[in-house]
């Protein structure tokens, strides 16, 4: 337990300093920006890693909640004058109460036909937010305005760095304690086996809703946030790749690994941004990326370079 | 008082009568075992009285509480708990994860206190560990505390699974061929363990194929066949009805 | 009343036989590798822009389309070959990210291949509508229906009557017992991806006339056949076919009274409907999970 215990807190530790430093590295703006976007969908991920690397259930609807929260977000910032801060949360309520509601019968489904329904939800929405152009904007998308708590606003990259950073520390070390708990090993049993895990009082559905609203509830404050942060939101941000984007990062940093939810939100994040040196071919490539590390890592990176290094070590010790 | 009540238990499966009128009980403090040829409907019962499937008439009463129709996880929290004949381990966990999760209904499973690990989940998740590496021992498992189940041989995740069964402090535990596929030294050890755990005042009931160890551990054996009660009663009476005999003739070796 | 009906039945029904077509593609390939294959939809969009530009450069239509098709079944197996072979016991959502980024990959390539415009191809048979009860049907909307028809008669009797067929469904039933009576299953694998590709690319071909097609055509079209095989029931073919019919036709129905922008999504509705009632589908299997 204390080793356990430890192994967290070096990891947080490190991961705090990563996050306080990491602005010595940043040069401009730009890099700045793509530090942001990394944060924010490294939080959605992580919150997505819950339900589909530890309790084993897919989501490819969850570009849906994020987009419901940061269109409440806009709509009631900007033409309403809410408090961002007051719309946030009301968001994340909201999106968290309409999660509860749909968990039930959709995480009844299994396997191809839960991703179908999550699919379908999903494109559900991002159908609505398109069509409802009077409140929306439509296909347009609408500006949204500035972050502010109280009289302090939150415009440059730089500034929403530290906040991002702080949210992205503080996801992560929810993220660890859920894990590490009674709540946490429930729904690894959930992944593990369904019927063991109710012999011995498991309410497997009652982990289900409750990892699907978790998640949910990640995605709307990232989704909130975004649309301030960006200043403008369009139905695009609701759509099926955003959701397809975010499990490929969770498998892609590894499976029921925290942290490589971290790394495979930052990897896609910031690879396409290298890519658009390729111009014509940044779609191609990265399709080719994304096959190749399946069929050569099908655990995900973290995963597998722990697997790798616990075989050097071991070899190193002399095997056992 | 009895523990168990099995009345007029009938389950279907598309016209086939998988377990047809049941009746029987079961006494607390026994260890009583269900017997009979395969497809004889042993794993069937186990999963109507579990809670994994529904029956399709009939009605079963635990500790005198009709339960029909209750999910698992309920009937867990009223002091049921089993074992499967298919190894069902979370595999994606290390042994003693697996018998942690055993201990769930024991533990603070509030969302709140989880995700901001309040101190009162560490002293739990702690107390909980010392008294699954403590069940781990019980059942013979010491050296496998800090492997991966995935790891671990087929014969130690039987174990496993009583371990996590026992976990939950069951007053019923439910066996179902917890010597299937072990050896002979194997299937003497997990015997002693039977043992043990019924000498807690844990009762037990079993589906087993060892016929030795049935007749040597069971104080109460029901025979079934094709779904039906063939007889029940102790060992010497089972092993002297004809009908039995005839059932089992060329069956068991 | 009944010739307006009539006008949305009949639109339904060729969209619909055009999902079915697509649909089949997933259940072909879900039966031989339980692989969902997110690729669907490209072999669609390479069937139609693929015609385009071949006949671009000159060769006949008729040729155009076949060679287009035959593209569309090379790429399905180098799919199979490269990608989803080297991928045996990979996880579910592992395989549906392979043919995720092979469609981005095929996406990504037509686009250079190709180009980003909107292209169409003439009507198989001129454009003068024909009347049928106060409903005007163009002609391309049969020729649709009546491939489609063909298209599933053939393969009728591919899987009930020839040997290569009843290996593929012996092959889908039990992997294992079709290998030790001397099965070669990836040649079975390889064989469902080339066939899903050419239906898919058949299916571009057809549609192309009437909606014309571009490089992310693909997309909509593959979640549609996704949506008809799903409500089908995975793995049915016969599912997938009705499945498509049921969705081409309802979408027909409610965008002509209830509402042309909420079109796309009435197939999801239906499909979340339909999946929160019958959990495996409508021709799905369904059983007790055995423990």
């Amino acid at each position: 337990m204390r080793s356990v215990l430890s192994s967290r807190w070096a990891g947080l530790l490190l991961l705090a300093v990563v996050i306080a430093l990491l602005p010595l590295a940043l040069k401009n703006n730009f890099q700045f920006d793509i530090a942001v976007r990394i944060g924010f969908n490294a939080i959605v991920v992580i919150g997505l890693n819950l339900l589909i690397g530890y309790a084993g259930q897919i989501s490819l609807g969850h570009a849906g909640f994020l987009g419901l929260a940061a269109y409440f977000s806009a709509i009631t910032v900007t033409r309403y004058g809410w408090p961002p801060l007051v719309s946030l949360l009301a968001a994340a309520a909201l999106v968290g109460l309409l999660a509860f509601i749909i968990a039930r019968p959709v995480l009844r489904l299994k396997g191809h036909y839960l991703a179908m329904a999550t699919l379908g939800l999903g494109i559900i929405i991002s159908i609505v937010l398109n069509q409802e152009a009077g409140l929306t904007g439509g296909p347009d998308g609408m500006a949204v305005d500035a972050f502010t708590i109280g009289s302090f606003k939150l415009v440059k990259a730089r500034e929403w760095y530290w906040l991002v950073g702080a949210l992205l520390w503080l996801a992560v070390w929810l993220s660890l304690n859920l894990i590490d708990s009674p709540v946490g090993r429930a729904l690894r049993a959930v992944h593990g086996s369904e019927v063991a895990a109710e012999v011995v009082g498991v309410d497997t559905t009652r982990y289900k809703v409750m990892v699907f609203v978790i998640s949910a509830v990640f995605a709307s404050v990232v989704g909130s946030l975004q649309a301030h942060y960006v200043a403008f939101i369009s139905p695009q941000q609701a759509g099926f790749f955003q959701s397809v984007e975010w499990v490929i990062m969770v498998v892609l940093g590894g499976m029921a690994s925290t942290y490589g939810a971290v790394i495979g939100a930052a990897i896609l994040t910031a690879l396409p941004q290298v890519l658009t040196a390729l111009e014509d071919y940044e779609h191609m490539i990265f399709g080719l990326i994304m096959m190749l590390v399946m069929i050569l890592l099908p655990k995900g990176i973290v995963p597998s370079l722990g697997a790798l290094l616990r075989r050097v070590s071991s070899k190193a010790e002399g095997g056992k | 008082m009895t523990l168990l009540n099995v009345e007029n238990l009938s389950k279907e499966f598309g016209g086939v009568h998988a377990i047809s009128d049941l009746t029987f009980t079961i006494n607390p403090g026994t260890i009583h075992s269900i017997i009979g040829p395969n497809g004889a409907g042993k794993t069937t019962l186990f999963n109507l009285i579990t809670g994994v499937y529904t029956p399709s008439t009939g009605r079963v009463l635990f500790k005198d509480q009709p339960v029909t129709g209750l999910r698992p996880n309920e009937l867990a929290a009223r002091g049921m708990s089993r074992t499967f004949q298919n190894l069902q381990i979370f595999m994606n966990m290390t042994a003693l994860e697996n018998v942690l999760v055993g201990r769930h209904l024991h533990l603070n499973t509030g969302i709140l206190p989880s995700l901001f690990r309040w101190p009162s989940i560490g002293r739990g998740d702690r107390a909980a560990a010392a008294l699954a590496k403590d069940l781990m021992a019980f059942v013979g498992l010491e050296k496998y505390i800090g492997w991966d189940a995935d790891a671990m041989p087929y014969g130690a995740l039987k174990r496993l699974e009583i371990a996590r069964a026992l976990a939950a402090e069951p007053k019923l535990l439910l066996l179902d061929e917890p010597a299937a596929g072990l050896n002979a030294t194997e299937s003497r050890e997990i015997d002693e363990v039977i043992k043990k755990v019924a000498a807690q005042g844990v009762t037990v009931v079993l589906v087993e194929h060892d016929m030795k160890m049935v007749m040597e551990i069971s104080d109460h054996i029901l025979v079934l066949d094709y779904g039906r009660k063939l007889t029940e009663g102790t060992p010497a009476e089972v092993r002297q009805n004809p009908d039995v005999i005839a059932a089992y003739l060329g069956q068991v070796g | 009343m009944l010739g307006e009906f009539l006008q949305y039945l009949f639109s339904g029904l060729t969209s619909g036989a055009i999902y079915a077509l697509v649909g089949l593609g997933f259940a072909l390939i879900y039966n031989a590798s339980h692989v969902i294959n997110f690729a669907q939809g490209e072999f669609v969009m390479l069937g139609g822009m693929g015609t385009v530009f071949i006949a671009a450069a000159g060769v006949p239509l008729p040729l155009a389309g076949l060679l287009a098709v035959l593209m569309a079944t090379v790429v399905g197996f180098a799919l199979e070959k490269l990608a989803v072979e080297q991928t045996r016991n990979a996880s579910v959502v592992t395989l549906i990210i392979i043919t995720i980024g092979a469609s981005i990959f095929v996406r990504g390539g037509a686009q250079v291949a190709f180009d980003k415009q909107f292209h169409t191809l003439p009507s198989f048979s001129g454009d003068t509508p024909i009347n049928i009860l106060g409903a005007t049907v163009t002609p391309q909307s049969l020729w649709v229906l009546g491939i489609t028809v063909v298209i599933v008669l053939l393969l009728q009797y591919f899987f009930t009557r020839t040997l290569l067929g009843k290996a593929i469904l012996a092959t889908s039933h039990n992997p294992m017992a079709a290998r030790l009576v001397g099965i070669n299953v990836n040649a079975i694998l390889l064989m469902s991806f080339g066939l899903s590709a050419a239906l898919g690319a058949v299916a571009g071909i057809l549609i192309t006339p009437i909606t014309s097609t571009n490089y992310e055509v693909g997309i909509m079209l593959g979640l549609k056949g996704f949506c008809a095989a799903i409500l089908g029931g995975l793995g049915s073919g016969f599912g997938a076919i009705a499945g498509g019919v049921i969705l081409g036709v309802a979408e027909a129905l409610g965008a002509g009274y209830i509402s042309s922008e909420y079109k796309d999504v009435i197939a999801f509705v239906i499909i979340l409907a339909a999946l929160f009632f019958m959990p495996s589908g409508l021709f799905g299997k369904r059983g007790t999970d055995r423990v």
